[in-house]
């Protein structure tokens, strides 16, 4: 079903020419329109930041390109060789494990559990540790794979799962930036981790994010949403951006302000 | 087959508690069911679903109580299709709405327990023939029950060998399964069903009232003091199986309930762990 390698996009040095197409995506919940008209053009290899206030609908986008949201639009993905799918094989890194933290499972148990048959309960297939070991070496994380995924730092975490999202290579990768939880230090070591990753996969990667600051300094293209794509650009158009720094947040509009010696604003 | 167990017994176990034949009854009645409590504990643990599996213990009295009144066929066939529907109900309830899952399960529960309890009592019946529902009577349990715990046994083994790993990163998070090609409410709906399953069965050997205890305890021992999944299962099934042995013993020499007495031991291993918690780390 899943293959280590996705075709096309790596080979022949295609650079730039798979790509996934979201196209009007819009959600509703109950009488609440939550996303309308959502249109996004995403290329490999490069990283695409989704930023917005809180409820703008930007893990409501995640989820309906996961297919978990019932939407409308369509998600369209072409690869290198120019053969299109509407069901592109998507890894996903969550925000946040929903699961007891004091639980006993070893991060060698979350990937036994992704990527083999045999029941993880019960015993261990040959050959498996050398193969996580693997994984876990792209995301500098070997180090990791006997410990409780409970007793896993925020940064660790996020490491791990990326790790995991990559088993196999995805056509599209979705990342779920948690709110908190992550010291600086560990944000810079995993956006350096992606860029290397994105370059060497020729990934096509989605982020969402809430620190604007770490998504200017490596994001290829910022999208701003609330409820619809209000704005989108590199990062340097984007800084620019009237639109962005007054819906991001009237605290980062400080700062910003802060930083270029004009003043703050009231608060 | 049963005489056989017997005579074994009385080869390999010459005690006095081993002599009487409900005894014997009993003792393969526990090696059958603690094992499949102390897994199915370990994954209600992990996700935090001890109360949910409390309501499907609720659900299966209301069940044992439609089952024995209605009898079609016979009360405890009735008593296991009215606790798989009201777990399954429960399930998708729960993963359709957004109101908190404690206040739904907690609806639920209380509307099952209510309505068992009027069904039983309408009509000025006499309820306390009921009452074995509420504390068990594992010393009742006859040869043709514990094919039905055989039965359950391995329906529950299978169902670990198949799923087990899909449920695992279900836990985990949803949207990640989902991300891998994981039907979620098919999973759910199986794994709570077979709680729901085993629920009903054993209420009626060890009581509404501890069936609980006996699912979460040994699971909740075990987490103490391992770290992979693999040490989690043996633990929590060694718990499960030491206590239910011991209890059950216990039991014979104090004249106590069986099944209270074999959630008391569970508990003493549980505080055990907890205070060694810190040393394993």
């Amino acid at each position: 079903m899943m293959s280590t390698k996705h075709s096309g996009c790596c080979q022949n040095g295609c650079f730039g020419l798979c790509c996934t197409k979201i196209e009007n995506f819009g959600v509703t919940f109950g009488k609440t329109q939550v996303l309308k008209d959502v249109n996004l053009h995403i290329h490999c290899g490069e990283l695409t930041a989704i930023i917005g206030p809180n409820g703008a609908g930007k893990s409501t986008l995640l989820k309906s390109i996961l297919g978990e949201v019932k939407h409308t639009g369509e998600l369209k993905f072409m690869d290198a060789t120019g053969e299109k799918s509407d069901k592109p094989l998507v890894g996903y890194v969550p925000q946040h494990l929903s699961f007891d933290t004091g639980s006993p499972v070893s991060v060698l148990d979350l990937f036994m559990a992704s990527l083999v048959k045999a029941p993880s309960w019960l015993y261990k297939p040959k050959g498996i540790r050398k193969k996580v070991e693997d994984c876990l070496a792209k995301v500098k994380a070997e180090h990791l794979i006997d410990r409780r995924l409970g007793a896993l730092s925020g940064g660790e975490l996020q490491r791990v799962l990326l790790a995991l999202a990559l088993q196999p290579v995805p056509h599209l990768l979705l990342l779920d930036e948690p709110v908190s939880g992550i010291d600086q230090n560990g944000l810079e070591m995993f956006y350096s981790i992606l860029l290397e990753l994105k370059q060497n996969f020729d990934l096509s990667i989605i982020l969402v994010s809430h620190d604007l600051d770490l998504v200017l300094k490596y994001a290829d293209r910022v999208v701003l949403v609330k409820g619809t794509v209000l704005a989108s650009g590199t990062p340097s158009e984007m800084s620019r951006n009237e639109m962005l720094l007054k819906t991001f947040g009237m605290s980062w509009f400080n700062d910003f302000t802060d930083k270029n010696g004009r003043g703050g604003g009231n608060r | 087959m049963i005489n056989f167990w017997y005579s074994f017994i009385d080869t390999v176990l010459p005690f006095q508690w081993a002599e009487l034949d409900f005894m014997k009854n009993a003792l393969l009645a526990v090696l059958l069911v603690s094992p499949i409590f102390g897994m199915l504990g370990t994954m209600i643990v992990n996700n935090k679903m001890a109360f949910f599996s409390d309501a499907l213990g609720h659900g299966a009295f209301t069940g044992v109580a439609i089952g024995s009144i209605v009898g079609i066929l016979s009360p405890v066939l009735g008593a296991i299709a009215f606790s798989l529907v009201f777990s399954i109900l429960i399930t998708i309830v729960k993963s359709k709405s957004r109101t908190s899952a404690d206040t739904i399960i907690g609806v639920f529960s209380s509307i099952a327990i209510s309505s068992g309890l009027v069904l039983l009592s309408v009509g000025g019946r006499n309820i306390n023939k009921y009452s074995s529902y509420l504390y068990g009577d594992l010393l009742g349990i006859s040869p043709s029950d514990i094919l039905m715990l055989l039965i359950a046994f391995i329906g529950v083994f299978l169902l670990w060998l198949l799923l087990f790993n899909k449920m695992l990163l279900i836990s985990v998070n949803q949207s990640l399964a989902r991300s891998r090609g994981i039907n979620t409410i098919v999973v759910e709906i199986i794994f709570t069903s077979a709680i729901a399953v085993i629920v009903t069965v054993g209420i009626q050997w060890v009581g509404l009232l501890i069936i609980n205890s006996l699912l979460v305890l040994p699971a909740a021992a075990a987490r103490n003091v391992t770290i992979n999944v693999r040490q989690y299962h043996l633990l929590s099934v060694l718990f499960a199986l030491f206590s239910s042995l011991l209890g059950l013993v216990l039991s014979y020499y104090w004249n106590s309930t069986t099944g209270a007495t074999i959630v008391l031991i569970s508990a003493g291993i549980y505080f055990i762990t907890l205070a060694l918690r810190n040393k394993v780390g």
